[in-house]
């Protein structure tokens, strides 16, 4: 027999239940899953904000630069961080470290370690120069792209860089990367005398 | 609904039980000693050796009347957002020194000052990688677009009218500690990049039903709106199934740090994935290969290869008190404390060894035990003076075991940066004081 507790929460359980019913009965709009919140967005507000590129190419803008433009906006912006010949400094090295990346010093850099050259537009696009993002116009991130690309041997030093050039550039990176193994390491749990 | 995690030792703080430390003394004797030992350790952790507990006039209190009872106190309102008591000023966020610059950089939460699960805003610990943005709420806006029927720009008012929801999260960059030289002194230098919160916002599949999935939806591209437009891609599943789109932190609007007014929380990923100052989700039918996805947020192998997407923050504990650099005051009854996680749910066990690794036992879980949310792990310990080695051992619902340092440098060298969730060792010296075993 159940307890008085027991016949309460049954009934509780139930008002509950009648209550859900007549709820839903009442206001069933509520169910629904649109509620109209937020505006859709215009196409320009899209254009403004759309600014990731894909490793295809798809994405990136109209127009192209130099690499010999691309140094001169280099010695500009980016010397300072990055040193004379993608060194590095405060910023990260750009060049250089191809074919350092399976011995014990690995030197990770655009020329070594990225998979696509598209990313280098992306990047600098919407977070170079550090002080300034978003500062460069199309034509020098194109060109500052593609002067990291020479610095790297990647494109020759009287290259034009635009959409096409990145899409189609095969980074010596491009079939390094390999996805999740883990779990790759499996703990034994030992609980009593286990090896240190 | 899953079965609770096994507790064992399920008893007040401070009573072990007889089966973890068979020679323990009465519970009473116990208690007066760990009330005296955990004095003074938080005493030695917040303000080094000098942690005197006499009185500056030099009256000891008792018999002396304390001197806060002799006249009133400040006044309500005396301050009108409250902050911790002068003499915390030690607890504060973890910051490295010499680093180059401070715009792409860290500071980590103190670990070993902590307790409970909840991390205070205020010492959650930081990555940014342009700075934190000032940003005015009411001119923030965010776009959903890509493959959905209907693109849309929400403001922050727009997202809390929608349902909300509330839950507890660890948050954990993914180079917490990084496997090379030099090695941390403390729990905070270690594992400071790890914080744990309450977050309230919507849930993103909420937003994605105002706007319409497309069928080739397969991925979703986070960008903040900091300088350094953050982006990465999230699986679409991982979307649909636990993310938030969050706009307040234990219980107020995020801290600026934390994303104001708008940030992401993927639960269980790696930090850098849960998007802060979040102003655009777009969602697309491949990954973006953001920087941040390639020539960062990789693990470089021993071979040369790296891995990509290694997103899920695998299961680890550490030990935080007693921690390196602190001091255990005597030889006799330590409560040895600390947190355990898993991204990939509930932890199920905590194993603690205070014999360098060669026998282990399983510690007190503290409830609650939350999925993807910190928890608290103590051990009764009986210390006899002589040096050792304590550590703790993560195990996940999964069943995966935490492993040692050495299991994960053999597989993966010590050039793999990130997603180093590696057994933390400490040194008990006879003279009380912790050190990091590793070094």
């Amino acid at each position: 027999m159940p307890t008085i507790d027991a016949r309460r929460r049954a009934s509780r359980v139930c008002c509950a239940l009648l209550a859900g019913a007549a709820w839903f009965v009442a206001f069933p709009v509520i169910a629904q899953t649109h509620y109209g919140f937020g505006r859709p967005a215009t196409a320009a507000q899209l254009a403004a904000w759309d600014i990731d590129v894909a490793p295809d190419g798809k994405n990136l803008p109209a127009g192209s630069g130099s690499v010999a433009k691309g140094r001169e906006v280099y010695n500009t912006q980016c010397i300072a961080c990055h040193g004379a010949k993608g060194e590095g400094g405060i910023g990260d090295k750009l060049a250089g470290g191809q074919g350092t990346l399976a011995t014990p010093a690995p030197v990770k850099t655009v020329g070594s370690y990225w998979p696509y050259a598209t990313t280098l537009f992306d990047y600098i696009r919407r977070a170079m120069p550090l002080n300034a993002p978003q500062s460069l116009s199309t034509e020098e991130v194109y060109a500052v792209s593609g002067y990291v690309l020479f610095l790297n041997g990647l494109v020759n030093e009287n290259a034009v860089i635009d959409a096409h050039t990145l899409a189609n550039l095969k980074m010596p990176n491009r079939n390094g990367f390999i996805g999740d193994q883990r779990p790759d390491v499996k703990d034994s749990g030992c609980m009593r005398d286990c090896a240190k | 609904m899953a079965r609770p995690p096994k507790v064992v030792n399920k008893v007040p703080n401070s009573v072990p039980t007889t089966e973890a430390i068979p020679s323990l003394e009465p519970p009473a004797t116990t208690r007066r000693q760990f009330l005296r030992s955990s004095g003074a350790l938080l005493g030695a952790a917040a303000a080094g050796e000098a942690l005197a507990q006499a009185p500056k006039s030099g009256a000891e209190s008792p018999p002396a009347i304390p001197e806060s009872m002799k006249a009133p106190g400040a006044p309500v309102g005396g301050k009108l957002y409250g902050e911790p008591s002068p003499y915390e000023a030690k607890v504060i966020r973890n910051v490295p020194s010499g680093l180059t610059q401070y715009i792409s950089a860290s500071s980590r939460t103190p670990l070993g000052d902590l307790d409970g699960i909840i991390t205070p805003s205020g010492l959650f610990y930081e990555r940014h990688h342009g700075g934190v943005p000032a940003i005015d709420p009411a001119e923030h806006r965010l776009m959903l677009h890509g493959l959905v029927k209907t693109p849309l720009i929400f403001t922050v008012d727009d997202l809390r009218r929608f349902p909300s929801v509330s839950k507890i999260y660890f948050l954990e960059c993914s180079g917490n500690p990084v496997y090379k030289k030099p090695y941390g002194k403390t729990a905070s230098d270690l594992v400071g990049l790890v914080s744990c919160g309450e977050w309230t916002g919507v849930a993103l599949r909420t937003l994605f039903d105002e706007a319409g999935l497309m069928p080739n939806a397969k991925w979703v591209m986070a960008e903040g709106a900091d300088a350094a437009a953050m982006t990465r891609s999230i699986p679409l599943d991982k979307c649909l199934d636990d993310v938030l789109v969050v706009y307040s932190q234990n219980g107020e609007r995020l801290r600026p740090e934390q994303g104001y007014p708008l940030r992401l929380i993927v639960p269980g990923y790696e930090g850098n994935m849960n998007v802060k100052w979040l102003r655009r989700l777009k969602v697309t039918d491949a990954p973006v290969y953001s920087r941040e996805e390639t020539s960062k947020y990789t693990d470089l192998l021993p071979d040369g290869t790296a891995r990509e997407f290694t997103f899920c923050m695998e299961a680890k504990s550490i030990i935080t008190s007693p921690s390196g650099g602190q001091r255990v005051p005597s030889p006799g009854f330590v409560e040895i404390r600390g947190i355990a996680w898993s991204g990939h749910g509930k932890v199920k066990r905590v194993d603690v060894s205070v014999d360098g690794g060669r026998n282990w036992a399983e510690a007190v879980l503290q409830e609650p035990v939350l999925t993807r949310s910190l928890t608290r792990f103590r051990y009764a310990w009986r210390w006899d003076g002589k040096p050792t080695v304590i550590q703790s051992r993560a195990v996940d619902e999964t069943g995966y075991v935490q492993p040692t340092f050495e299991e994960l440098l053999a597989k993966r060298g010590d050039n793999s940066f990130y997603h180093n969730n590696a057994v933390q060792p400490w040194r008990v010296a006879t003279s009380g004081e912790v050190s990091n075993a590793n070094n």
